[in-house]
């Protein structure tokens, strides 16, 4: 592997860990607040409610993948 | 010092010091096994890279306009505290082993003392490469940790306060025994930064993609009771799940 490589793929687990899925939903999630607050609706809910449906999907992935 | 001051300083005491404690295990694996002197100077070169890295990063992140700033530092605690708070609750359900300081103190120790010798400028090699990688890996967690909670709260100063007195605690115990701090209770804490992490993630993302909380800054509170009830509500669960699970095997069996 490249150094350039190894670099990506430091940051990669660095930030991104074990499952892409968190990162990849969060980001949907804090877009869809941010989509609806652009809108004039109060937002503020939608986070909190989706960070446990994106905790409880990705340790059902990691209890099915262990 | 305010609610969110007071978080700040806990959750930076307590995410580097879960770091500190690791860091310190591969640092007295390379000084037992291959000589202080290797393990001292990889100890030393890391930490004058991580001063690097905060005297590069640390400035330029203060010039960011905050709302941004809080966008993108809420995104990433969120994403790294729910990495944090998914392997404390799987441990805590006993999905996955506890982590044992101990042995991994015993493996790094062996892969040490079996290392070819290759000496440098009268530094052993192997023994300055893994400590200076150790430290360096863990160090820029906490340098991350404390950069993003600081900037993202106004105050580096108070998380790099929280994390200095961290360091002063893991070192002076470290110091004093050793040995690894196997009996520092690392999933709790785990646990505990995990919940911490994702609850400013939460609120920082929300205020960073311009929704405004109800009760301002008081609702921190709030978020902070509702991951946690959440967070033990999985651990409840998993455990009983886990528990049927093996109930049923063994009748199979």
């Amino acid at each position: 592997m490249t150094w350039l490589g190894r670099f990506g793929r430091f940051w990669w687990e660095f930030v991104i860990g074990d499952d892409w899925l968190v990162a990849a939903l969060v980001a949907v999630a804090i877009g869809a607040t941010a989509a609806l607050a652009a809108a004039g609706v109060a937002a503020w809910w939608l986070l909190p409610l989706a960070v446990p449906f994106v905790l409880w999907l990705s340790l059902r992935r990691a209890i099915r993948s262990a | 010092m305010n609610t969110g001051d007071a978080f700040l300083v806990l959750s930076a005491f307590l995410a580097s010091g879960v770091e500190f404690v690791e860091a310190l295990t591969i640092v007295l694996a390379a000084g037992l096994a291959r000589g202080w002197r290797s393990s001292l100077a990889g100890l030393g070169a890391a930490t004058l890279v991580l001063a690097v890295v905060v005297a590069a990063l640390g400035p330029a992140l203060t010039v960011i306009p905050l709302q941004g700033l809080r966008l993108v530092v809420g995104a990433l605690l969120l994403v790294f505290g729910l990495q944090w708070l998914r392997k404390a609750i799987l441990r805590a359900s006993g999905y996955k082993a506890l982590h044992d300081e101990d042995a991994i103190f015993a493996r790094e120790l062996s892969d040490a003392q079996g290392a070819a010798h290759l000496e440098r400028a009268g530094v052993d090699w192997y023994g300055f490469t893994l400590a200076f990688k150790g430290v360096l890996l863990e160090g820029l967690e906490v340098v991350f940790i404390v950069l993003t909670f600081g900037s993202a709260q106004g105050s580096i100063w108070l998380a790099a306060a929280g994390a200095a007195a961290a360091l002063v605690l893991v070192a002076g115990v470290g110091v004093a025994v050793r040995a690894p701090l196997a009996r520092v209770p690392e999933n709790a804490m785990k646990f505990a930064v995990g919940v911490m992490l994702t609850t400013f993630g939460i609120f920082w993302s929300v205020e960073g993609a311009g929704a405004d909380w109800p009760g301002s800054d008081a609702a921190l509170l709030g978020v902070l009771g509702f991951v946690l009830v959440f967070s033990f509500g999985l651990v409840r669960l998993l455990r009983r799940e886990r528990r049927t699970r093996l109930r049923t095997a063994e009748v199979r069996a």
